[in-house]
């Protein structure tokens, strides 16, 4: 039987009613002893018997035709064969549920994958892969978004009439930042090991989204979706590298079909740093009017970034910006250029990570401006309704977020720019708000309750570090009155209830949602055999409570009950403006010879709804902080200027924060349900801890030292010139 | 990587004569092989060699070049008597890196060039008469000081820095069991239209040793100016030794990371500062000397202010100057 | 080439191209899939084991170099109902999310607390003389060998912190 609700009107708070306790609190995560014992495994831990190793090939060459001469490595120690059928040109979009971009033999950008080499053994593949002769034939090409000759524009949103408002404002900013390529960097490579069982395609891989990944698998091999099954039980990071499956399962498949035996593909750190997505670099320009009291009256945020031709996907700069702040006249204006560098799709907060930064870093600007605090500045310009749709908000403790952090984080200590100086450093704290648009997504579970009073639930829902596993068993203990060690979850596998995927920070209330739905089917179950209504259950530690009985669940149950759960987003996501919100501060330090930066401390302050795990979500909250961090002081892929590929394309020259980049971060939790969200009352905070957070610091670099950065990242060259 | 023959040298006569290319740590050679920049036919892995000793000798203190980045950071007479050196090497990469880097292993570190690590890019360094990619392309790491029209890479160490300011010594064996001791200037090549040979090191040549002088008089520092907090490269540093007497500079030694194709130190900035009272208009006067012929390639343009800002504050720190 | 390693104490022989790192020797060859292959350049630690009780970069050395060699992977610190302190310590204070640098982690702190308690100094040590403190930026200095994109640092460091004194910090080991 299937549980199903379609989210069209508010749920009663079921959750605040069960007690068995299970939920919010800080659990560990259930898998820990896996992973800190190096048991957890992981793609390419897998091992099939007869095992071939592929090894991918990149392009030299930023555009043209090319064919590879076979003839070149043939005779090479341990050759199997090189391959260039079905070759897709970078890793799909999210949720595409179709094939990337397949050229054939064409070259669109510089590393983009041309070819797998299979071998006996990976020595032998990766110099069969280097020594490959592959004869091309250049073309030209526009490798620089600021020069190139195709661009898209469109206006998102024209409201009102924003110069006319910037004429008549009191007070105004117009600013221009820009930001620059990241790479998303999970620590595990992307890797496959295809096995084949005649039609049949068996995929160990390390994806967040396996029903979409299943069917884009299947349409760029030209084959039936049916026929594949995914695996990925653990996933070593993915911040939207792994949306979509990615040229190293092409790969593998290829070879494992022609050879007829399995094949393992693992990317080199370099080829992560080339064939899947980078965030795109933006240049943003943020216009603001305010009138006398630092209201604002008018918004305009217009940007320009690139993408490769024919790629679909554009990072939604204004994502918050339509919904955080008022002003009655609003424009926002967009240009993506086509150009010859890798792809640009979804990282970690695609939109808010950088979009934030330049509406945070303006408001802060505008403050300056006004003569009013940055806090104050914030609270006044909250809108009563959505400013563009008119919409209702659901919950938004926004107000509360920047007051109550502030509180915390001693921000009335504050002083000026060059104001505060210890030795070398000059100090200074900073203030930006969070903003993270809430999603719900379709997602299947199946929740198994059985006698003995261990509970399975089941799906294809990932952890991609998130915390599913933990969550999910959570939310089925706490439903059904259990320990949360008697519950076991099972992941990552497409043969299991079609979950919602690990993506937008939605994986914990659709995935979560569709677990509660099938828990809540098997308390109706146990309602009607004990007698009460479902209402009246009362479910804790193995005893069913209803009516006047109380008996213990094994007495209820014949044998397990199966129930599935499906949630579907429905009325509520299109009727409220739905979001989570938080405010981040920082202190930092600048020295003022070198114009280094480093954070001293962080505080975050978040509203997600109901909390399902403190420590977990703490967690990823450190997490988006720490990208902030990165984001705002070192964080840079860069082009080379004449043929567009990524120059730095390793972990010694893309400096992803390290230990010492990190003071201790804190966070605190607001309490929060947000009804019009799902029937947890929980939103998503994966992504929320990273909105905004990078502004956070670079205000604080302002506020220590005078200096605003508007070109991110704010490495040492960009500050102390101006000191 | 290109399949090759391993030999296991087990004795130094071995080591010498053994033809091909010298593997201790390996923690660059080896990174440089997985990506086929690096194609030696034969390794000669010498780190059973017995050249793991420091020890102290008449006038100087000889640091066998097995001996671990770790370790000689660790030493507790480097730690007293050249903490330059300690400072120097603590600063560089990792701590997994540091115990298996070796002395000699660092002193033939090379380029962090991005153009020299991407086989489908030319390079004079890696590929002579390609073509330099650099000078035009992403330069903001590479050097202001040394370059040729050839190339621009820096040398990355930080140690040698260090030993560049300490008037280290590199003892080398040739194959026929004589042995060298060539100051750090004399070891490192400029690029000139040559930018592929890096040392004056011959084929057979084996690294054994190298050798600091007495301590020298005064204060050391060693400062280091990256883009995150650790485990990078250097943009701008200084390793500096320092004395005052009587209120004036009695001696100075200084070099510099990040800044040329050899740790780089010009004797003519010394000379600008001894004997001279210790005053920022001195230490200015240092710079001029210093970056004179200072040439930025556009991302790395600033590099220069921020080395005369690096020197200057390092000048004030071990004179007692405020700036 | 033959070659024999000892790993986590057990006698291993096996067989392996020169070109073989010790990391992939143990995954592929072994079937230690515990250290992890993040990077392959030195660049991340999520490789690190200890080799003769030193932390390297497995993915940086040639398993034919370290022949006779005494390893210690993440397997041989302990096992899921029998965790070492640094280990239960990484659960307790959520010091990993993917969990994919974890076992780099813990082998490089385990490695860390030895070379703290015999006294090295670090980047950040104000005296190079003095005894370390075990402070904050002395655990951050010291571990920023170890990359974590999931960015569990401050779980790891108060793990670290949490477990030191049962892991024998401030016991001296005898000198080499």
């Amino acid at each position: 039987m299937t549980e199903h609700l379609k989210m069209d009107e508010v749920q009663p708070r079921l959750l605040d009613e069960t007690g068995q306790g299970a939920i919010t609190r800080p659990m560990d995560r259930p898998e820990g002893p896996l992973k800190v014992s190096g048991r957890a495994t992981y793609a390419a831990e897998y091992k099939a018997a007869n095992m071939a190793f592929g090894v991918m090939v990149r392009a030299g060459i930023t555009k043209g035709g090319y064919s590879i001469d076979e003839s070149s490595v043939k005779d090479m120690d341990g050759f199997l064969g090189v391959w260039t059928d079905h070759m897709i040109r970078n890793s799909a979009q999210g949720m595409m549920d179709t094939n990337p971009v397949q050229l054939g033999q064409r070259v669109q950008y510089l590393g983009q994958p041309i070819a797998v080499v299979a071998a006996e053994t990976f020595e032998q593949a990766r110099h069969i892969a280097n020594r490959l002769k592959v004869d091309y034939s250049p073309e030209d090409g526009d490798v620089d978004p600021e020069t190139a000759s195709q661009v898209d524009q469109s206006v998102a949103l024209d409201q009102g009439d924003l110069e006319q408002a910037m004429k008549d404002a009191e007070f105004t900013v117009d600013s221009t930042y820009t930001t620059k390529p990241h790479n998303s960097a999970p620590m595990e490579p992307h890797a496959s090991l295809a096995e084949w069982d005649g039609e049949k395609l068996t995929l160990h891989g390390s994806y967040q989204m396996l029903k979409y990944n299943k069917n884009e698998l299947a349409d760029s091999l030209d084959m039936d979706a049916d026929d594949i099954r995914i695996l990925a039980p653990y996933v070593g990071g993915g911040f939207g590298s792994k949306l979509g499956i990615a040229a190293e399962a092409v790969g593998a498949a290829v070879a494992a079909k022609a050879l007829k035996r399995p094949v393992r593909v693992v990317m080199s750190r370099q080829n992560v740093f080339e064939m899947v997505v980078r965030r795109t670099e933006t240049r943003q320009r943020v216009r603001l009017a305010a009138d006398k009291d630092g209201r604002l009256t008018g918004l305009g945020h217009d940007n320009r970034q690139s993408n490769l031709p024919d790629e679909g996907f554009s990072e939604p700069v204004t994502l918050a910006t339509h919904f955080l702040y008022g002003g009655e006249n609003r424009r926002y204006e967009q240009e993506v250029a086509r150009v010859h560098r890798m792809a640009a799709g979804s990282v970690r907060a695609p939109g808010e990570a950088v979009g934030m930064l330049a509406l945070e870093n303006a408001m802060d600007e505008l403050a300056e401006t006004v003569g009013i605090d940055p806090i104050d500045l914030r609270v006044r310009n909250i809108p009563e309704i959505h400013p563009e749709s008119g919409k209702q908000y659901s919950s938004r403790s926004l107000a509360q977020c920047l007051k109550e952090g502030a509180a915390s984080f001693g921000w009335d200590q504050r002083k000026g720019p060059k104001e505060r100086r210890e030795g070398e450093w000059y100090v200074g704290m900073g203030v930006a708000a969070a903003a993270r648009t809430n999603i719900l997504m379709e997602s299947k579970a199946r929740v198994t309750l059985n006698p003995d009073g261990t509970a399975l639930v089941e799906t294809d829902m990932t952890d991609i570090g998130t915390g599913t596993y933990a969550i999910l068993g959570q939310i089925a203990a706490e439903m059904l009155g259990l320990d949360p060690s008697k519950v076991t979850v099972d992941l990552g596998d497409t043969d299991l209830p079609a979950g919602s995927g690990s993506g937008g920070s939605w994986g914990a209330a659709s995935a979560g949602s569709s677990v509660f739905l099938g828990a809540k089917a098997i308390r109706a179950k146990l309602a009607e055999r004990l007698g009460c209504e479902p209402s009246a259950l009362r479910l804790q530690d193995g005893m069913a409570t209803g009516g006047n009985n109380r008996r213990p669940l094994a007495e209820l149950m014949e044998g397990p009950i199966a129930e599935e759960g499906h949630i579907e987003p429905g009325d509520m996501s299109d009727e409220m403006q739905q979001a989570g919100y938080g405010a981040h501060f920082a202190e930092v330090a600048v020295n003022s010879v070198t114009g280094e930066v480093r954070v001293r401390r962080t505080l975050s302050a978040m509203a997600a709804g109901r909390i399902l795990n403190e420590k977990t979500a703490a967690s990823q909250v450190h997490g988006g902080m720490i990208w902030g961090i990165g984001t705002a002081l070192h964080e840079a892929i860069e082009h080379d200027p004449r043929t567009g590929h990524v120059v730095n394309n390793d972990l010694a020259e893309y400096h992803v924060p390290v230990h010492l980049d990190v003071p201790q971060l804190d966070v605190m939790f607001i309490e929060e349900r947000d009804d019009h969200a799902n029937p947890m009352q929980v939103k998503g905070i994966g992504e929320l801890g990273l909105a905004g957070a990078g502004a956070a610091v670079t205000n604080a670099i302002y506020n220590a030292c005078g200096v605003r950065v508007r070109d991110y990242p704010a490495t040492p060259d960009r500050i102390f010139p101006h000191l | 990587m290109k399949p090759f023959d391993y030999v296991r040298a087990e004795s130094r006569e071995d080591a010498l004569r053994a033809d091909g290319r010298v593997i201790a740590g390996g923690t660059n050679l080896l990174d440089l092989m997985k990506l086929e920049v690096e194609t030696p036919d034969r390794l000669i892995d010498v780190t059973r060699l017995d050249l793991r000793e420091i020890t102290r000798q008449e006038n100087s203190l000889r640091i066998g070049a097995l001996v671990s980045n770790a370790d000689l950071a660790a030493d507790e007479t480097v730690r007293r008597d050249y903490p330059v050196l300690s400072r120097a090497l603590l600063a560089g990469a990792s701590a997994q890196l540091r115990n298996k880097a070796t002395t000699g292993g660092n002193l033939m570190q090379r380029t962090r060039c991005p153009y020299f690590y991407d086989t489908t890019q030319p390079c004079n360094k890696r590929e002579p008469g390609t073509g330099c990619q650099a000078m035009e392309g992403f330069n903001r790491i590479l050097a202001i000081l040394g370059t040729s029209d050839k190339c621009i890479a820096t040398h990355p160490s930080d140690m040698a820095v260090a030993m560049r300011a300490l008037d280290a010594r590199v003892e080398i064996e040739s194959p026929t069991g004589e042995t060298r001791m060539l100051t750090l200037d004399e070891f490192y090549l400029l690029p000139g239209d040559t930018p592929e040979k890096e040392t004056v090191l011959e084929p057979g040549e084996l690294i054994t040793a190298v050798h600091l002088p007495e301590p020298p008089k005064g204060k050391q520092a060693y400062r280091k100016v990256r883009d995150r907090a650790s485990y990078a490269f250097a943009l701008v540093s200084v390793g500096a030794v320092i004395d005052v007497q009587g209120g004036k500079i009695a001696a100075a030694s200084l070099a510099f990371g990040g800044l040329g194709p050899r740790p780089w130190r010009n004797a003519d900035v010394e000379e600008a500062l001894v004997g001279e009272t210790p005053s920022d208009a001195v230490f200015d006067k240092a710079a001029d000397v210093l970056l004179a012929d200072a040439k930025g390639f556009g991302a790395n343009d600033f590099k220069i202010p921020l080395t005369r800002r690096v020197l200057k504050a390092v000048l004030s720190d071990l004179t007692g100057v405020s700036q | 080439m033959k070659i024999t390693l000892s790993v986590n104490g057990e006698e291993r022989s096996l067989d392996v191209d020169p070109r073989t790192t010790l990391l992939d020797a143990l995954r592929d060859h072994l079937d230690m899939t515990g250290s992890k292959k993040g990077c392959d350049h030195g660049q991340c630690g999520a490789c690190t084991m200890l080799v003769n009780g030193r932390r390297i970069n497995s993915c940086l050395a040639l398993a034919v170099m370290h022949e006779g060699d005494e390893v210690t992977t993440i397997e041989g610190l302990g096992e899921p109902g029998a965790l070492s302190p640094l280990q239960k310590a990484f659960v307790r204070h959520d010091g990993y999310q993917c969990g994919y640098c974890t076992p780099g982690q813990i082998v490089s702190a385990k490695a860390m607390i030895a070379e703290f308690s015999n006294g090295w100094p670090s980047y950040v040590s104000d005296d190079l003389e003095a005894a370390p403190d075990f402070s904050e930026a002395e655990i951050k200095e010291r571990m920023s060998g170890n990359l974590c994109r999931c960015s569990a640092y401050p779980g790891i460091c108060a793990a670290i912190k949490d477990a030191a004194p049962e892991e024998g910090l401030n016991e001296r080991e005898a000198a080499e």
